[in-house]
């Protein structure tokens, strides 16, 4: 017995041995990848590209919601386009919301605070954006695509696009939050370098030289994938940079940005005949006019933001006629206030049948005109600009008409002609007649004749037509600030500052605060002024 | 074969072990006040031939002829021997609390409680909550100093909050580690699974311990941060064999409902102040919690045996149990059978003690839609819960007008509530669980080295849940999930109608080897007594997570529906070292020193090692000249500990490794025709590493007068450095805008007393009662990687009402999850003014600048108080639970309590929050710190009575008792129960009031 025993202690301690082996607690996860495992194929790195473009579009890794991309917000208002459209559109005439959430309704009470998740959300999704394209350029050098085995003729147009959307990114935070922090991909991983904050004028020559830069890198115009950039992109984005570069600098650049607006509109680039088919499910097919657009599926691509969210958030849940107009669901919340459709001839007895302007596309069917209690869907007119039907009149990809196919456009030939005009009326050169003609090729489009075409520009006109062609597609902040009319008391809409009629805020609230949060993390950024 | 049989199947032999050439002895035990203890073993000495007191003390063995001298031993009492003589050999035991025999289950192995330096408590079956309690931890709510243990709702199988101290981290776990019969488990349960204790049988538990401080806990290493729980389960005992059946039948019924208006009162509310809303008013009258909920009858069998096979070679002990309980919440219903069965033979002259558990349980739960409380505290009560329609069910629901062909004209409306009953009925979720844990320990006294001991345990715990979520395509919940499209030749339609079919299972397997050598002895020549230990341990958990595709009703996949893997394999790894040793001077000042080594699959090589000492020391002050002969302080220690504990739980596995992973095919990118996954870097910190928590802690243990009057007090100061938390980081510098990393200060520090006391003890009459109370207040010291006092907090606590509010924030100087609201302001008759709050940084504006910290979800104090009276047969005893100075966010008041609830601008009525009457609010104020309300209360947790009807038939032993849980809730709160875990109430499943009648019978 007591030999049995004493080698059933032998064979204990051997397993004990065995068993003591310490790589076992060299765990890896399953169904992930490692870095050399991504990286090791063309195909591997435009899996990482598609996160890049596609971090501006959906909120995380599942469809619809389940792995977001940012904390501290809730993933259905996580996204870009989402956050971009309220700052851009809530805060200005062009749209209010019903809902209670969450800090939305500071932006048209314009009170927004240094936590308002909303603006936090945006300012940590355009930085998520940009680490994860810093991510890809690190990885995407010729000498690490070459040392893995992977052709770096490949990789280099991604590259300079990574570098693009990183530019745009920036943009986005030199808008809205003026001095953001700054990273590229020299910035160490992990914190050890604290990132320094450049005010609006080292990020405007920022985003300006990293566009010159990548100019040579990127495709043509027009030869690119659809859903990638080119070089008109690069050439879009320097076009509205420098026209808005007295804001951001002092310095007007109108002159540039005539320049490179006229390279965008002459890079063969043509108007859709038809408005409406801009902002319709099937937009990705035969598409001459958008230069680059954040895409949607209603199945493949799909989030609650995005298109989905301006579309469902502008229909009438109770409603079956607006739902089918929309195409989706209603989440009862986004209209306009009665300052856009006045800018429409017709107003305020629109006919829909009857308008003259193809672009005032609004629904009005019990819908008043006069908002008293915002929180009420009723009250505004609703805007069907956005719809998931197709050109044919069908309905989008998803069976269940819960999630949007619209893909969104970031930059089309109309914004184009409208830069040129404004650089040209406010002194940057150009030719009148040109100027003319762009403009009036857009009248001629919205009215389909001639007979609503104007003589002479201004620039005043010029802020109603970018109005009237661009509404709710994230300019109007911009613009409003632009033209000084934002803050100020002399540009009224209604329950602007918080106030039925309106009424005019501090000038310190062009610019958004920066997230408290980022204040805090990072002893190097400070905060805007009088936040 | 059903487990009731296989359990009677194998219990018919064991009485037919009969010894031959014997003496029958017989005799009664009783304790110091003379009442009958039952259980106690009796053994013949030298021998393993021996038995159990029945209910009534007495005692019958088949003893040799040459039997002399009989030992008793029972927990909680001190060990006697007796010499058998003529007639019965009658013994009177004493209690142990303080004597040299208690041992004390701590980690790896038992100490003598004496020689404990550590906040260590012990409580065994004899003081367990009564009635029916189907949950383990339950048994020892309200009863231990330091621990709160909450249940999460009135759920049939659900489980509970357990806090030891307070919890010491913010993201990681507060949970603490349990430890059942020497087997570390994993506190997640599988799929299907409300909650993993639940598969542990409650009348299979033997004892409790709760290591509350480092100088206990360290030997746990990097687990032991929140405390330890050791479960043990009875064992086998040599002696007849001995069968225990118990019976309990009980009914819960719900004790409070939601404040809400009635029908009536939403139409006058309507009809006053809405305006083309008095369209959408019902006729009908409906309380739609009164349909939700019902009385739940439960009933529960628990039969065992006791005894040795092979002439009392091989002790043994075979439970099983039946359990079947309705919830109150209808179609809710939990069902469970477990096996236990130990074997605990001993070999070559009791050198090899070898001890085999197996523990098999089955579970099958009926879930009911949680929505179901929301929606019927939210649903209009002017609807019918029924309509004469066939559509939804029958249900009466809020629609909308759709266009869609074979929508029939209307659909569910988008974002309103559903029919709670639909709900109910209309889904259909069940699991099946299954869980076996087993162990095999062995104990081998080395005999040539007297003291030594070889102790190898090896075990497993494995659980497997699967289930099956089904819901009909009719029901207004999931008819959103159609599949509209084109069919040939026709219009857009709908081809499939929604519903839901879906399946999930996953199984959960942790090994675990411990081996460890203990050495005790006395060394008389320096009066010294040295007990080490030293030991290593592996401990591997693995999971399987199944993926399955979401189906509709008929079948058919959802779009994206496929899983992009079909199965993941999560998995970490413990490797640890681990010694103690306790050393006691002329039996009166001890020291410990623990130490353990822990590596961990969750960090980085250079980061995986922790090293957690701890040291102790005990001054047994009644052991001194000067009190040793003072008969009225019978125990007097005095323990001062430090230690370092860990802390690795509650968050992913692989945290610290870079990692891509792909997007599913749901959230893909397009680039020109195709779409392509998205691979996204996962933020990962690489220097993550163990949190730690330094712990210094003052106690004084006391027993007054033979020890009728015992107790305890102490002192603990707590401070966890590198905590685990989830914190904004420098944008840009890591793969997301927050990060899990080491960061941030948490201290904490409190005090717990306890006392015990039999106040009368006389022949016929017994009075005991025992109190606790706790006070710990937490505080977050630092957050932030470079602090900055600008920084306001991170917000947490997610509350009903818009999209991603939050009411709470961690924040610096404060308890965790302290509530962050607008300081509202009151008019001259104290109502709160809608909308006006305290411009508190005075800038003119009132936003999230204006907000401050006011008050914490937790108690500061918690106390515990329970009492037991014995008169001849009759027992009557209570278990009063109290937490003191914690306040509750009201979500339903301010979600519910507004007019703009009522009359909802997407377009349907809701019922209101009675609360409208108070505020009047238009318009909902969420932030309003007038919904964050004192939840202080004192809960009869149980009151029962029982009866010992001694003798009722022969050698049957009977007691009867009848038992009120949850009986009353005294609290100032308004909402439906001021103990809801993390402070935010919404859509709370109401504990209910559980009146139980059981039966024990002994034979």
């Amino acid at each position: 017995m007591k030999k049995y025993l004493k080698y059933s202690l032998t064979l204990l301690a051997a397993s004990v041995i065995m068993m003591s082996c310490h790589k076992d607690l060299d765990r890896f996860p399953t169904n992930d990848n490692t870095s050399a495992q991504v990286y090791n194929s063309v195909d591997g790195y435009k899996q990482v590209l598609a996160k890049v473009y596609g971090s501006q579009a959906l909120t995380g890794n599942s469809g619809p919601a389940g792995s977001g991309d940012v904390a501290g917000i809730d993933e259905g208002t996580s996204d870009f386009l989402r956050l971009f459209w309220m700052a851009q559109e809530l805060s200005t005439d062009e749209a209010v919301v019903a809902w209670n959430d969450i800090g939305v309704q500071d932006f048209h009470n314009m009170n927004w605070s240094s936590n308002n998740p909303m603006l936090n959300g945006l300012y940590n999704r355009c930085f998520y954006t940009i680490t994860m394209a810093n991510e890809f350029i690190r990885e995407s050098t010729a000498d690490k695509a070459g040392g893995r085995g992977v052709d770096f003729n490949e990789i280099k147009p991604m590259r300079a696009e990574a570098r693009f959307i990183r530019a745009f990114q920036y943009w986005v935070l030199m808008d809205l939050y003026g001095r953001p922090g700054f990273t590229d991909e020299t910035t160490p991983f992990g914190g050890s370098v604290l990132p320094i904050q450049k005010n609006r004028t080292e990020i405007f020559d920022y985003v300006v030289s990293e566009l010159t830069a990548i100019e040579s890198e990127l495709m043509d115009p027009r030869t690119n994938e659809y859903g990638r950039v080119d070089k008109a992109a690069a050439w879009a984005l320097l076009a509205r940079v420098y026209l808005n570069a007295e804001v951001y600098t002092g310095t007007a650049k109108y002159a540039e940005a005539l320049t490179y607006a006229k390279k965008v509109i002459d890079a063969g680039y043509t108007l859709l005949p038809e408005y409406q088919h801009l902002f319709l499910a099937d937009n990705n097919i035969g598409n001459t006019e958008v230069i680059w657009s954040l895409n949607y599926d209603g199945v493949r691509s799909k989030n609650f933001g995005g298109t989905t969210f301006i579309i469902n958030g502008s229909v009438n849940g109770d409603n079956a006629e607006h739902k089918d107009i929309g195409g989706l669901t209603g989440w009862s919340g986004l209209r306009t206030t009665k300052n856009l459709p006045e800018l429409f001839a017709g107003y305020p007895n629109f006919n829909l049948n009857a308008l003259i302007d193809s672009r005032a596309l609004f629904y009005t069917n019990g819908q008043s005109v006069e908002i008293s209690d915002i929180s009420k869907f009723v009250q505004g007119y609703a805007v069907v600009k956005f719809r998931n039907r197709t050109k044919t009149g069908g309905f989008g990809n998803d069976p269940e008409r819960g999630f949007s196919d619209v893909d969104f456009p970031v930059f089309r030939l109309a914004e184009m002609y409208l830069i040129y005009a404004e650089a040209f009326v406010k002194g940057g050169g150009g030719s009148a007649a040109e100027a003319l003609v762009y403009f009036n090729r857009l009248r001629e489009r919205a009215f389909k004749n001639t007979s609503n075409n104007v003589g002479a520009l201004s620039a005043d006109l010029i802020l109603d037509e970018r109005a009237r062609e661009l509404y709710w597609e994230g300019f109007r902040r911009t613009d409003l600030v632009r033209y000084n009319k934002f803050v100020s008391a002399g540009y009224l809409w209604p329950w602007k500052g918080g106030a039925k009629n309106g009424t005019g805020v501090a000038s310190y609230r062009k610019i958004y605060p920066i997230p408290s949060t980022e204040v805090a993390a990072n002893p190097n950024i400070s905060q805007n002024p009088n936040y | 074969m059903n487990p009731k049989q296989l359990l009677l199947l194998l219990l018919l032999p064991l009485s037919l072990v009969v010894n031959a050439q014997s003496k029958v002895v017989t005799g009664k035990v009783t304790d110091a006040a003379g009442l009958p203890l039952a259980g106690v073993t009796v053994m013949v000495k030298g021998t393993s031939i021996g038995g159990q007191t029945a209910a009534d003390g007495t005692f019958s063995l088949n003893a040799p002829a040459s039997a002399t001298t009989l030992v008793f031993s029972s927990v909680g009492f001190a060990s006697t021997e007796q010499t058998i003589g003529e007639g019965p050999v009658n013994v009177s035991l004493s209690s142990a609390v303080g004597t040299l025999s208690e041992v004390v289950v701590v980690g790896y192995g038992t100490q003598r409680k004496s020689d404990l330096t550590g906040a260590v408590t012990s409580v065994s079956a004899k003081d367990f909550q009564t009635g029916a309690i189907q949950t383990p931890e339950q048994l020892i709510a309200g009863k231990v100093a330091g621990v709160q243990i909450s249940s999460n709702g009135g759920a049939p199988g659900a489980g509970s909050r357990i806090r030891i101290r307070g919890g010491s981290s913010l993201n990681a776990t507060n949970d603490p580690l349990i430890v059942i019969d020497g087997i570390p488990v994993d506190n997640g349960g599988v799929a299907g699974s409300a909650n993993p204790l639940n598969l542990i049988n409650p009348d299979d538990i033997e004892n409790f311990t709760v290591l509350k401080d480092p100088s206990a806990a360290a030997i746990y290493g990097s687990r032991a941060s929140n405390g330890v729980i050791i479960i043990t389960t009875k064992k086998g005992r040599r002696g007849k064999t001995k069968y225990n059946f118990s019976a309990e039948v009980f009914a819960q019924q719900p004790t409070k409902k939601v404040d809400l208006f009635s029908a009536d009162q939403i139409r006058d509310i309507v009809n006053q102040k809405g305006g083309s809303e008095v369209n959408k008013l019902g006729t009908a009258g409906t309380n739609w919690q009164d349909e939700i909920f019902k009385t739940a009858i439960g009933q529960s069998y628990n039969l065992s045996a006791t005894g040795a096979f092979f002439d009392g070679k091989l002790p043994f002990r075979i439970s099983g149990n039946i359990l079947d309980q309705d919830g109150i919440l209808k179609t809710n219903n939990f069902k469970r059978q477990t096996l236990g069965i130990n074997l605990s033979p001993k070999f070559f002259n009791d050198q090899l003690k070898v001890d085999i558990n197996l523990k098999v349980a089955h579970t099958k739960n009926r879930f009911a839609d949680g929505g179901a409380i929301g929606s019927a505290i939210a649903f209009d009560p002017t609807q019918p819960t029924k309509t004469a329609s066939a559509r939804w069910g029958g249900f009466y629901e809020y629609l909308e007008p759709s266009n869609i062909i074979g929508a029939g004209g209307f659909i569910p409306k988008a974002l309103a509530p559903r029919n709670p009953l639909a709900l109910l009925e209309m889904r259909n979720n069940q699991s099946d669980v299954w869980r076996m844990l087993g162990n095999i320990q062995f104990n081998y006294a080395l005999p040539w080295i007297k003291g030594l001991n070889v102790n190898l345990n090896v075990g497993r715990d494995e659980q497997a849940g699967n289930g099956r979520d089904y819901a009909s395509d009719s029901m207004a919940a999931f008819y959103g999930r159609y599949n509209i499209g084109t069919s040939v030749g026709g219009k857009d339609s709908i081809l499939n109608y929604g519903g839901q079919d879906n399946k999930y299972e996953s199984f959960q397997i942790n090994n675990v080897l411990d081996f460890y050598l203990n050495y005790a002895s006395d060394i008389r020549s320096i009066n010294s007594r040295i007990d080490v230990m030293a030991g290593y341990g592996y401990q591997d958990f693995q999971f399987i997570n199944h993926f399955f595709p979401d189906m509709r009703a008929d079948g058919t996949v959802r779009p994206g529906g496929i899983p992009t893997f079909p199965v993941d394999y999560p998995r970490y790894t413990l490797i640890s070292y681990y010694g103690r040793i306790n050393y006691t001077l002329a039996g009166k000042y001890i020291a410990t020193i623990n130490a353990r080594m822990d590596g961990s699959s969750k960090f980085s090589s250079s980061n995986r090692w922790g090293f957690f000492p701890s040291a102790a020391l005990a001054w047994r002050i009644n052991q001194e000249d000067f009190l040793v002969n003072n008969k009225a302080v019978s125990d007097l220690k005095l323990r001062l500990s430090y230690g370092v504990t860990g802390q690795q739980g509650g968050f992913g596995f692989y945290e610290y490794i870079p990692r891509y992973s792909n997007s599913t095919s749901t959230a893909e990118y397009q680039f020109g025709n195709k779409f392509y996954p998205m691979s996204r870097p996962a933020p990962y910190d690489p220097n993550l590493k163990w949190e730690t928590t330094e712990n210094l802690g003052v106690g004084l243990d006391f027993g007054f007068l033979k020890n009728r009057i015992t107790g305890s007090l102490d002192y603990f100061k707590r401070k966890t450095k590198d905590l685990l938390s989830t914190v904004p980081v420098a944008l840009g510098t890591n793969f997301s805008n927050q990060l899990f990393t080491n960061v941030g200060n948490i201290e904490s520090e409190g005090f717990e007393f306890s006392l015990g006391a039999t106040p009368v003890l006389q022949n016929d009459f017994r009075w005991d009662v025992n109190f606790n109370f706790s006070y710990v207040t937490p505080k977050i010291t630092n957050l932030l990687l470079n602090p900055d006092p600008r920084f306001k907090g991170v917000l947490v606590g997610g509350i009903q009402g818009g999209t991603g509010n939050s009411i709470q924030i961690h924040s610096v100087g404060n308890m965790p999850s302290a509530f962050y609201v607008l300081q509202q302001v009151y008019d001259m008759n104290g109502n709160p003014i809608e909308g006006v709050y305290e411009d508190r940084n005075r800038d003119g504006i009132i936003n999230d600048d204006d907000k401050y910290i006011y008050k914490s979800p937790e108690p500061r104090f918690f106390a515990g108080l329970s009492s037991s009276f014995s008169y001849q047969k009759w027992t009557l005893s209570f278990v009063l639970r109290g937490n003191f100075d914690n306040y509750m966010y009201n979500n339903i008041a301010s979600d519910l309590g507004v007019e703009r609830a009522i009359f909802n601008p997407l377009g349907w009525l809701n019922n209101g929050s009675a609360n409208y009457l108070e505020t009047k609010f238009k318009n909902n104020q969420y932030f309003s710190d007038y919904y964050v309300q004192n939840a202080s209360f004192v809960r009869m947790d149980n009151i029962g009575i029982s009866y010992n009807a001694g003798e009722v038939f022969k050698k049957a032993y009977l007691v009867v008792s009848a038992n009120v849980q949850n009986a009353f809730v005294i609290t100032k709160y308004k909402g439906i129960d001021p103990e809801i875990s993390g402070g935010i109430d919404n859509q709370f499943y109401p504990r209910p009031r559980t009146y139980t009648l059981g039966i024990n019978l002994s034979f």
